[in-house]
Order: C-alpha cells, then structure tokens, then sequence
C-alpha cells in the first residue's frame, strides 16, 4: 500500500524557460497546423508575445526536472503499473516563449478503491511566471493497478 | 478542410447544444507515439518499449493519455482562441491503443457566471473507430 502519510510531500520547486524550439516539435508531435503555434510572426499578429504555450503543454514542463520520476518510487509506487487516471488544467494567464515558469507541486491525495486494487495519487501543481503572476494550476491522478 | 482558414467563434456566438467542430486524427502509430515521447518529455518505455510494455502486463506499447488530451486542446483552440480557454478536466477511461484513429468531438452544455464573469460548459471526449470513449472531459470558455 501506498503511504498515506506522503500527503503534503512536496517537490523541490523548479524553474523553466520555455523554449520556442521545442513549441516547435511538440505542435508537430500533436499535428498542430495553426500557425499561431508555430510561426513567431503569426503569433504576434495573435496578440501574443512570442509562440504561446499550448493548453496542456504545463503537464510536460512540469516534468522538466532532474530524475523526475523518482519521487514514484519515494512513495512505493512502481512505474510499470501506473496509468494517468485524470488531468485538470485552470488557465490564470497565457504563457509564451522565453518565459521562465516556476511550478510548485505537491502530493494533495492518496486513496484506494476496490480493496487496494486500485491506488491513487493526486498531484497538484501551481504555475507562476518570472513576474509572479499565476499562470495556471494542474491537477494530475495517476492509477496504480496492484492487480 | 484546411484548418488553417476555420474561423473562430466569439463568445457572444457560442449557444448551448452547439457542437464544435471535430477532429479526426491519423490512425496511431509508433512513429506517433516515439515523436510524442520526445516532444512532451515523458519518456516512460511503456509507449516506446515493447519489451517494457510486455514485461508490464501489456500487449504492447500504447498511447499517452496525454497525446489524446493535446489533441482535444487542438479540438478547444481550433474553435475559439485559446485564451478564452478558462479550464479543461479530462478522465482516461480507456487505454488508446496502436491503430486506432481518434475522433474528438465536444458540445456546449451550460451556461453559467463565475466570479461576475459570463462562462460556457463544454463537454469533450475522444472516441476510437470502434465507437470506444477514451477520455471523458470538459471545459470552461470565458469571454
């Protein structure tokens, strides 16, 4: 069983400089076609600083930190048996390239179902930008299937 | 269609029951998946390992949840600019597997203020060929 008593753990905060490049390659992983993703001048006639970030872009920036999934094992969760079970995102404010994203996470829930069969683990992440405005929040719950 | 030339819809066109327009992707395959590894960063060999995904009870590698939910972003921002885009909640109900070609599709279902500030309810799923729901989900426009 999962400890419940990694409620409140919280990760080392980091830092990000969202990078135009790999805007680039991740608007081609998901077949973006709109420009305002990928060409800096369409994204400025959009009224954008720079290319924005796509809406669920924070999920990968949030994993942008050193061994950033060996927290999984801190807590007895074990990688092969771990789905995403849910994702939330609320958007503050738009974040765009060369902006640097401070994210802030921590464990907010552990609970089980079916017995134990099934383990959750609820994260929450607070997104804040160089200028200290809040950008966005995330919530993510992973599965673990003890099957 | 070119999606480059849909226009955008205006908070103020938006009515409950409007379906947005879908988004039907390429069948998946693992050119997708490994791009997709590199590109958001999650290296997890389950959607990149055979062997991996094997050793972990699966038939094979299969799709990141997370593949699907920045498919219904597209699906949100191909609709209205993505700065009306207030929140999206998305459940992984089912894996998305190899082969299959993804339909994401959403509808208006309410209209509601929050903070003093008009909103729209969207509700967004993506669906395989076989008619299979593989994220259930919402989202929130401002105007």
């Amino acid at each position: 069983m999962i400890d419940k008593a990694h409620i409140g753990k919280t990760f080392p905060a980091h830092a990000v400089t969202v990078e135009a490049g790999r805007l680039r390659f991740f608007a081609k992983a998901i077949g973006e076609t709109n420009p305002i993703y990928t060409d800096e001048a369409a994204a400025q006639a959009a009224g954008y600083a720079a290319l924005p970030v796509p809406p669920t872009f924070l999920f990968s920036l949030e994993m942008e930190r050193e061994n950033a999934l060996d927290w999984l094992d801190e807590v007895g969760m074990v990688l092969a048996k771990i789905l995403h079970g849910e994702q939330s995102f609320v958007y503050h404010q738009p974040a765009c390239a060369g902006d640097v994203l401070l994210f802030d996470t921590h464990i907010s829930d552990i609970y089980d179902k079916k017995n134990g069969a099934l383990e959750f683990v609820s994260k929450q992440t607070c997104v804040t930008n160089q200028h200290g405005q809040h950008i966005a929040d995330l919530k993510t719950v992973l599965v673990q299937r003890n099957g | 269609m070119d999606e480059q030339h849909i226009m955008m819809i205006d908070f103020d066109q938006i009515t409950v029951g409007q379906a947005l327009p879908t988004l039907t992707l390429p069948a998946i395959n693992r050119t997708t998946l490994a791009l997709f590894a590199g590109a958001s960063g999650d290296h997890n060999p389950v959607h990149i390992d055979i062997d991996f995904a094997r050793k972990a009870g699966m038939p094979d590698v299969f799709a990141h949840g997370m593949l699907s939910m920045a498919w219904l972003g597209r699906l949100i921002t191909n609709w209205v600019p993505q700065t009306q885009l207030r929140e999206m909640n998305c459940r992984f109900a089912g894996i998305t597997h190899l082969g299959h070609i993804i339909t994401c599709s959403g509808r208006v279902i309410e209209n509601f203020e929050q903070d003093g500030n008009k909103r729209v309810r969207v509700e967004i799923q993506s669906t395989n060929q076989y008619g299979e729901v593989k994220i259930l989900g919402d989202a929130v426009i401002g105007c």
